[in-house]
């Protein structure tokens, strides 16, 4: 399989996963909001933060108010990390590889961009925003499973699988990241009684609450909690699941020494987080899922530098498309 | 609005394609005139529509450009095919491959002794001032002798039923594609007329292609590797590139997921690091293919490329070069180069041109501006032409002018009365002027499409077909009418 190919594949199961964690990221944020006692100032300024995205967001606007925020992580088009630009990035970048998957794939998301900007053109309002968050995360559900049950088991589905899987472990540690030292009060007495709450929704947010009950029997606690989204061996969306997915899938490709080595590092580090530490002390978390980050990251350069073609920056798409065009 | 009644067709000023002067259908147009004659008003509809969903789900796109955004547009189609009988078919196939074996005979000529210079058939002022001769192809012997592996020839016909060759496409001819989507579309749309088997089957062309492009591989015996090499998504062909890397189930690559290393050889980046490539179906014109070679500052192609190529480590089709020969000043020698070379004479006739570097033929045609077609010797897609009888007085000075500072690049040729074939109009067959583009493959053998592409100007009276300037296209029919 060609590199480029390879590349872009591996990219836009990268964005359709962002897309969808990016809207369970502000549906825990906004059920935290609806859950805690007025007095907890609790801030949407916190999610620029946890995406990273804080030079970007500054220079757009110029307060972090709950409107802005959310304008941001959904529907601004001078955010690439946004709802609208990573499934325009994804489309994108399957136009360009149309040929290697089955035509409903690119029907699928051509028709998820379509619906989402449709749905997004008049802004979105708040009553709305619910419902918006929840197709978001159903039509990506709806591509993967047409990519699950159409793809054959080749390279092309190994990469779409390596690039899923590995936002995927990033994304699910910024959800954590929610519960750390940035986003609640530092006082613990105040938020003892709704410690519950707050991690039922982290819970429901990544949809594995059922999942919890079923695997843990026990009311929902931190440590508990912790563990199961990071350390659980069976959770689709827990970290050290998806982690296990890219080394499987690395397996299969030639030249793999070196980023299965990465990802054995990464997935090491979260085997063996202290979690009854972590649930109790929100500024080690944080700090953790800092590193973590950079080990994804790592395992990112890594999967690059074995398959995908460093070049230099293109030209301009305007001159391809003035110059390219000479088919009589 | 009634069924379809033949009686009432207005297509009398024209030679029709399927209708006859006197209102009937010609004999291998019989079976689907009274087809569509015998279907409702609404079932006309329902086949129409029917076309549109599959053309829309089947997602056969052709893209436009905007001011400076691409379009992906729904392939612009019409249900009534086309119909052309086998037995006047096989003159115009053994013409067209006459016409290539000659033409390609002329293009390795020219790159070598440049006899039909030395012995004053072709003027050598007309290769000292062409555009597309690359004086970087001389001496190089590429497969079988052969320059141009995929040629598409536009043919038109006439009022008096003659069908002329009006141009020759030899650099990358685009099209084929939606030749083979046409009949796709068509058999879900018409399914009871495929039953006789008498309509000859198109789909063999990707199979056909992929051998050619085989039998130039560099490495015999060795199962070679092909690519298609297109310039991106923004190119108004992309689609036709994508379909046809599919059909063939090659890898579509860009320009940069080649390589040319120190041995000549072209390798392409895979995830599995540098895999060796053998033959090159390039969708790049010559001058953006190799900035070592050609234009420097082109993104689209490969370094070294040309260098690969002259070495013989990759086969390159059609070749570099091979363009010399679309030209349409050159097109105008075609029945002497035919002559020349085959001792033979032509079988489908050029539609008479006037060559403005000839002092009397710019007489002429200055003269006579409000009569001719006037087209520049190297512009692709329909661009930059004079449609004499539709000008006003200040575009003919326009051009006269242009003319006079060039003589070389323009020639004209008389306003053809092209045929007309039957487009639907709400529910109604309203004349329409067509032409054709038939595919010929040049290998160790020859084969030309079954038909071809039927374009349509779909603006009544209009006689530009060209997909980019509103024309449309339709599926078309060579129809087997011999007894069994």
């Amino acid at each position: 399989m060609l590199s480029r190919v390879a590349e872009n594949l591996y990219w836009m199961a990268r964005y359709v996963e962002r897309a969808e964690d990016t809207a369970r990221l502000i549906s825990v944020n906004s059920n935290l909001l609806l859950d805690m006692p007025a007095r907890a100032a609790l801030s949407w300024s916190t999610l620029i933060d946890i995406t990273g995205s804080e030079e970007i967001f500054d220079a757009l606007y110029s307060e972090r108010s709950e409107r802005n925020v959310i304008d941001f992580l959904c529907l601004s088009r001078d955010h690439s990390g946004s709802i609208l630009s990573s499934l325009a990035n994804a489309r994108e970048n399957l136009r360009t590889t149309r040929d290697v998957v089955p035509r409903e794939i690119w029907e699928e998301i051509n028709q998820c961009y379509l619906d989402i900007q449709e749905q997004t053109q008049a802004g979105l309002k708040p009553r709305h925003r619910d419902a918006f968050l929840k197709s978001v995360v159903r039509a990506c559900q709806t591509l993967t499973g047409l990519i699950e049950g159409t793809l054959s088991h080749t390279e092309a589905r190994t990469f779409l699988s390596l690039g899923r899987h590995l936002e995927r472990a990033d994304m699910t540690t910024r959800i954590l990241d929610v519960r750390s030292d940035n986003l609640l009060p530092r006082s613990p007495e105040e938020l003892i009684p709704f410690e519950h709450l707050q991690w039922m929704s982290v819970l429901k947010s990544l949809t594995a609450y059922q999942m919890y009950r079923q695997a843990v029997r026990l009311r929902v606690r931190g440590p508990d909690v912790l563990r199961f989204l990071l350390q659980d061996h069976d959770l689709p969306r827990s970290v050290l699941r998806s982690l296990e997915e890219v080394s499987w899938e690395l397996q299969s490709l030639p030249n793999h020494d070196r980023p299965l080595a990465v990802a054995t590092l990464v997935r090491a580090e979260v085997a063996e987080a202290d979690v009854q530490t972590l649930a109790r002390a929100p500024e080690q978390l944080h700090q953790l899922i800092d590193e973590f980050q950079i080990g994804f990251n790592n395992l990112h350069e890594a999967i690059a530098g074995a398959y995908f073609v460093v070049r230099p920056v293109k030209s301009a798409s305007t001159q391809e498309r003035t110059l390219g065009d000479d088919d009589d | 609005m009634g069924n379809v009644d033949w009686q009432q067709y207005p297509g009398k000023h024209f030679y029709d394609e399927l209708i006859a002067a006197g209102g009937a259908p010609r004999p291998a147009a019989a079976p689907l005139c009274d087809m569509l004659e015998s279907f409702t008003p609404r079932e006309l509809n329902e086949r129409k529509l029917a076309a549109e969903v599959a053309i829309r789900t089947m997602g056969i796109t052709f893209t436009v450009y905007s001011e400076g955004s691409t379009i992906d547009r729904a392939w612009p189609f019409d249900i009534v095919p086309r119909i052309i009988p086998a037995s006047e078919w096989r003159g115009i196939e053994a013409g067209l491959k006459q016409r290539v074996d000659a033409l390609n005979l002329f293009i390795d000529d020219l790159y070598h002794d440049q006899k039909v210079i030395k012995d004053g058939i072709l003027p050598g002022e007309i290769l000292a001032q062409s555009v597309n001769f690359r004086p970087q192809c001389c001496g190089i012997d590429p497969p079988h002798g052969i320059w141009a592996h995929i040629c598409g020839s536009d043919l038109v016909r006439d009022g008096d039923g003659t069908v002329y060759v009006l141009e020759d496409n030899l650099r990358v001819p685009s099209g084929v594609s939606y030749m083979l989507e046409n009949r796709n579309v068509t058999k879900r749309v018409l399914p009871e007329l495929f039953q006789t088997g008498r309509i000859l089957p198109v789909d063999d062309y990707p199979a056909q292609l992929y051998d050619t492009l085989a039998s130039l591989s560099p490495r015999p015996g060795d199962d070679p590797q092909i690519v298609v090499l297109t310039p991106g998504i923004y190119n108004s062909a992309y689609y036709e590139h994508a379909y046809l890397a599919q059909q063939m189930g090659v890898e579509l690559v860009q320009g940069s997921d080649l390589i040319v290393d120190d041995d000549d050889v072209v390798y392409m980046h895979t995830v599995d690091g540098l895999k060796r490539v053998d033959v090159i179906y390039r969708r790049i014109d010559d001058l953006f293919l190799d900035p070592e070679a050609f234009r420097p500052d082109s993104m689209l192609g490969t370094p070294g490329l040309l260098r690969a190529w002259r070495a013989g480590k990759v086969a390159l089709a059609n070749a570099p070069g091979a363009g010399v020969a679309d030209d349409k000043v050159v097109y105008a020698f075609v029945p002497k180069l035919i002559r020349y070379y085959l001792d033979q004479e032509a079988t489908l006739p050029n539609v008479p041109s006037y060559l403005c570097m000839f002092d009397d033929d710019r007489r002429y045609v200055l003269d006579h501006l409000d009569e001719l077609v006037v087209k520049p010797a190297n512009e692709s897609g329909g661009y930059g032409m004079l449609i004499g009888p539709r000008s006003t007085a200040a575009e003919r000075a326009a051009f006269a002018e242009r003319i006079q500072a060039d003589p070389r690049n323009y020639m004209a040729q008389p306003t053809l009365a092209l045929s007309t074939a039957p487009t639907l109009f709400d529910g109604a067959p309203e004349p329409r002027h067509v032409d054709l583009r038939p595919f010929i493959l040049s290998g160790p053998e020859t084969h030309v499409t079954m038909g071809g592409l039927t374009r349509v100007a779909l603006v009544k009276d209009s006689l530009v077909v060209n997909s980019s300037q509103g024309g449309g296209s339709k599926d078309t029919w060579i129809v087997d009418t011999e007894e069994d």
